[in-house]
């Protein structure tokens, strides 16, 4: 039986594999006329056949188990990338986006971090996804004193010099939503589910701290292993915890948010009894999990599809026009989108590309009409954003049940957490810095 | 009281049959020919898309609520050609050398998984260009047999190569979206059980999922099939001679190689009846499959290599365990003995519950190298 292989089959195997390599290289970058995947400069495009253009790094997972979230957000930066270089560019050049793949593994995405810093000298990198591949290269960039844009809402305790977060703090997402809640459901228990990662456990013991401070009551607390799609014991044990119904808070990441709902239904635990409040469940989510099952649960983001400004119309049109008609926008995507936008205009009011310096400095304090309203960058590298619950609809998007009136003020350090209490950020201060007591 | 008793032994079995329908395709495949198939949760994978795919296409018919029962047989017959594709082409030359296989089908778990991520018309049609006049030009220049090495098929290779790679860029730029569009994309995919799967079974104040009754009903009637397949058909009947002897079987004049090609098609056919299970409980995804390598690897060793039984057996004692013990099903039971209550509250959590059913699993395997049923006979000698 055991049999080696010949020549002729190492040959056709060879060829094949190598075959497939060549298409695979043409796939990404056909429709797009962008730089391919492995970044080298393809004829198709008009920026890099001048050689006069700004380079920038994207560096998200196109493989491995974030890619399902991560791809999206390359999507919508492409297109910011785009829109920027059809009206002309920045100071007069094409951008030029250079595409690396993380591989869902934090390493790596140190590596490819050096790589495009150093190798292909890119002004700044747009990028991640989850907080520990953002912990991996964070150290990378402060000592290269280089630019990362990262675009996904977190749990804050974190402000870096060499960093921009343009997704939320947890004071613009996680504890607004807490508030309301408490406003709308008066008197429930809560029962809080969540991935077992740093996210979920930070933003739990912010919720936590937050309702001892409100007179909430937190009756029980489960993590379940990210890719876990087994919860039928947690399900078991909300229902004994929360016999005459409660809110189920929840910060679930991945697969098994699928699970969780699928399952939630099946055990007749609905919406109605059981409303839950969702922090990493948007519209690609929703898609993914079926309407059936979220039909009536909530979520708290800073923008949904259905925010009605000439703005998020334009932006989900474009990405539409772009990507096909079955593509849902959502929060990380416009944050990725705004990200490009405000460096865009940071370049342009420093008027170089190449002194970081001077770009940081000029983007403290840049604004944009954003597809989620109006955003403002503030000193401690993080934006003002409305924020916003939205109720899942029977078409799979969201009804906009409460929003703030104006965008809430970043607060990167948390106030409700006794080690953080007191804390600020402030880099347009050279004496303040990262993290100073506020007197 | 009563109710509570049903509902946690019931939770047990379902999650102990949603492992052992997983384990099934692997008991065979792992079990009784000793390949390590890493690329096991893959062919789920793809029984799940395939779900999807025969879920979309009933949308709208009289049918749509039935989807389930097309979509069982569709996934069998998808996840097995491909198991017999990916026998034929890889697993064959690889018999005998474990480490070698587990290698390569890891590779095919990785490639299947990437494909359903970027496949799209524009890609198949490039793959399909390069096949084409691959082996078209090498039928051309060898009259029908792929000879030995020589500058024309490095030729052949390069133009097949560069053509493909033209024809589906201009295509692209042709067609646009309507080709360029991946068919799945990176995300999830949702399949939503049919009507009469969506509610329960009431039992006091609980009720009982029906996509789980559903899953138990699957699981027992793809348990009993194998179990009739094995022990009352002709093939059945070849299958187990190949496992306990296969050079006395061969000198019987059963042919071996059919043999394997058909048992690594069957375990991978029941892969894919286990995709269209787990795709009614959780995400359709390229990942589905990963998730549940190690669960399934984990019943196959505790069972015993080689016995049917074991999986079976294995399946459904570590799915109780680890659902009762995640439920925190035992403290009300030991409130006699309040330091054991709280050790089992200890481990009442997902994470905590599958160390503690690891640290079992070892503590047994140390007993008993060989799993619960251990193979007997002069086979294991070899």
């Amino acid at each position: 039986m055991a049999r080696k292989f010949r020549r002729r089959e190492i040959l056709i195997l060879g060829s094949t594999a190598a075959g497939s390599i060549l298409l695979k290289a043409c796939t990404p970058n056909a429709p797009n006329a962008t730089p391919s995947a492995s970044g080298s400069p393809s004829g198709a495009s008009p920026a890099a056949a001048t050689g006069d253009g700004i380079k920038v790094g994207l560096l998200h997972s196109l493989s491995g188990t974030m890619a399902i979230s991560e791809k999206s957000v390359v999507d919508a930066e492409q297109l910011a990338i785009e829109e920027i270089n059809k009206a002309g560019g920045v100071l007069g050049k094409q951008i030029i986006p250079i595409v690396e793949d993380g591989k869902s593994d934090w390493p790596t995405f140190n590596e490819k971090a050096k790589k495009l810093i150093d190798q292909d000298k890119v002004a700044t990198v747009f990028g991640c996804w989850t907080s520990s591949s953002r912990k991996a290269v964070l150290e990378t960039f402060e000592t290269k004193k280089h630019m990362l844009w990262y675009p996904v809402q977190y749990e804050g305790q974190e402000c870096s010099q060499n960093v921009f977060y343009t997704g939320a703090a947890p004071n613009q997402q996680i504890e607004p939503s807490v508030e309301w809640l408490l406003k709308t459901y008066p008197g429930k228990p809560f029962f809080l589910v969540g991935s077992d990662y740093v996210f979920p456990k930070t933003a739990n013991s912010i919720i936590k701290a937050q309702l001892a401070a409100k007179g909430g009551k937190v009756v029980g607390e489960e993590y379940i292993p990210l890719g876990n799609n087994e919860v039928s014991s947690v399900i078991a044990k909300i229902k004994k915890a929360l016999p005459q119904g409660g809110i189920i808070y929840n910060s679930l990441n991945g697969d098994t948010n699928v699970a969780f709902f699928k399952q939630l239904q099946g055990a007749g635990m609905g919406p109605d009894k059981y409303p839950s409040m969702s922090v990493s469940i948007a519209e690609e989510e929703v898609q993914a999990i079926g309407t059936q099952y979220l039909k009536g649960h909530f979520a708290a983001w800073n923008y949904f599809q259905t925010v009605d400004t000439p703005a998020s119309k334009k932006f989900a049109a474009a990405f539409k026009a772009k990507f096909g008609e079955k593509r849902v926008v959502n929060d990380p995507m416009e944050a990725a989108y705004t990200m490009v936008y405000l460096w865009k205009q940071s370049v342009e009011k420093a008027k170089t590309y190449e002194d970081l310096e001077k770009v940081r400095a000029a983007a403290i304090g840049q604004s944009f009409e954003a597809p989620n309203g109006k955003v403002v960058m503030n000193a401690n590298h993080h934006i003002s954003k409305i924020v916003r619950i939205g109720k899942v609809r029977e078409d799979g998007l969201f009804e906009i049940v409460n929003s703030t009136p104006t965008a809430v003020e970043p607060v990167p350090w948390n106030q409700y957490v006794a080690e953080t209490k007191g804390f600020a950020c402030d880099w347009s201060d050279p004496a303040k810095g990262g993290k100073y007591k506020k007197a | 009281m009563l109710s509570g008793l049903i509902t946690s032994l019931f939770g047990g079995i379902s999650v102990g049959s949603v492992l052992l329908i997983a384990a099934l395709g692997l008991a065979i495949v792992f079990g009784l020919m000793g390949v390590i198939n890493m690329a096991h949760g893959e062919l789920m994978m793809m029984g799940a898309y395939t779900t999807f795919l025969v879920q979309n296409a009933c949308k709208g018919t009289p049918f749509a609520d039935l989807y389930i029962f097309p979509a069982i047989i569709a996934a069998f017959l998808v996840a097995g050609l491909l198991g017999f594709l990916l026998e034929r082409t890889v697993v064959r030359h690889l018999y005998g050398r474990p480490l070698e296989t587990l290698l390569a089908t890891w590779g095919v778990s990785l490639i299947l998984q990437q494909l359903v991520r970027s496949v799209s018309w524009q890609f198949m049609i490039g793959i399909g260009i390069f096949g084409g006049l691959y082996y078209g030009g090498n039928l051309l220049l060898s009259k029908g047999e792929l000879t030995k090495f020589d500058w024309k098929k490095l030729l052949l290779t390069t133009v097949a190569g560069i053509a493909s790679l033209v024809i589906c860029n201009a295509l692209g730029d042709i067609f646009k979206l309507a080709i360029t569009q991946p068919w799945f994309g990176a995300q999830n995919v949702d399949v939503t059980a049919p009507s009469w799967l969506l509610g329960g079974l009431p039992i006091g104040e609980d009720q009982l999922p029906s996509t789980r009754i559903f899953i138990i009903a699957l699981t027992a009637c793809c348990v009993a099939g194998v179990y009739w397949f094995l022990n009352k058909s002709m093939w059945g009947l070849r299958i187990r001679a190949v496992t306990q002897n296969r050079e006395m079987s061969s000198c019987l004049g059963i042919p071996t190689d059919r043999v394997d090609a058909l048992t690594f098609a069957l375990g991978s056919g029941l892969a894919g009846i286990a995709g269209v299970a787990v795709s009614l409980l959780g995400s359709v995804g390229p990942n589905t499959g990963t998730n549940y390598i190690i669960d399934t690897f984990m019943v196959v060793v505790v069972g015993g290599v080689g016995k049917l039984v074991g999986s079976i057996v294995a399946a459904l004692v570590l799915g109780t365990t680890s659902y009762l013990i995640g439920s925190d099903s035992f403290a009300p039971l030991l409130s006699w003995a309040p330091p054991l209550a709280s050790f089992f509250t200890f481990f009442s959590n997902s994470s905590m519950a599958k160390v503690m059913v690891f640290s079992a699993i070892f503590v047994f395997l140390q007993a008993r190298p060989a799993g619960l049923f251990p193979q007997k006979g002069r086979t294991v000698e070899n």
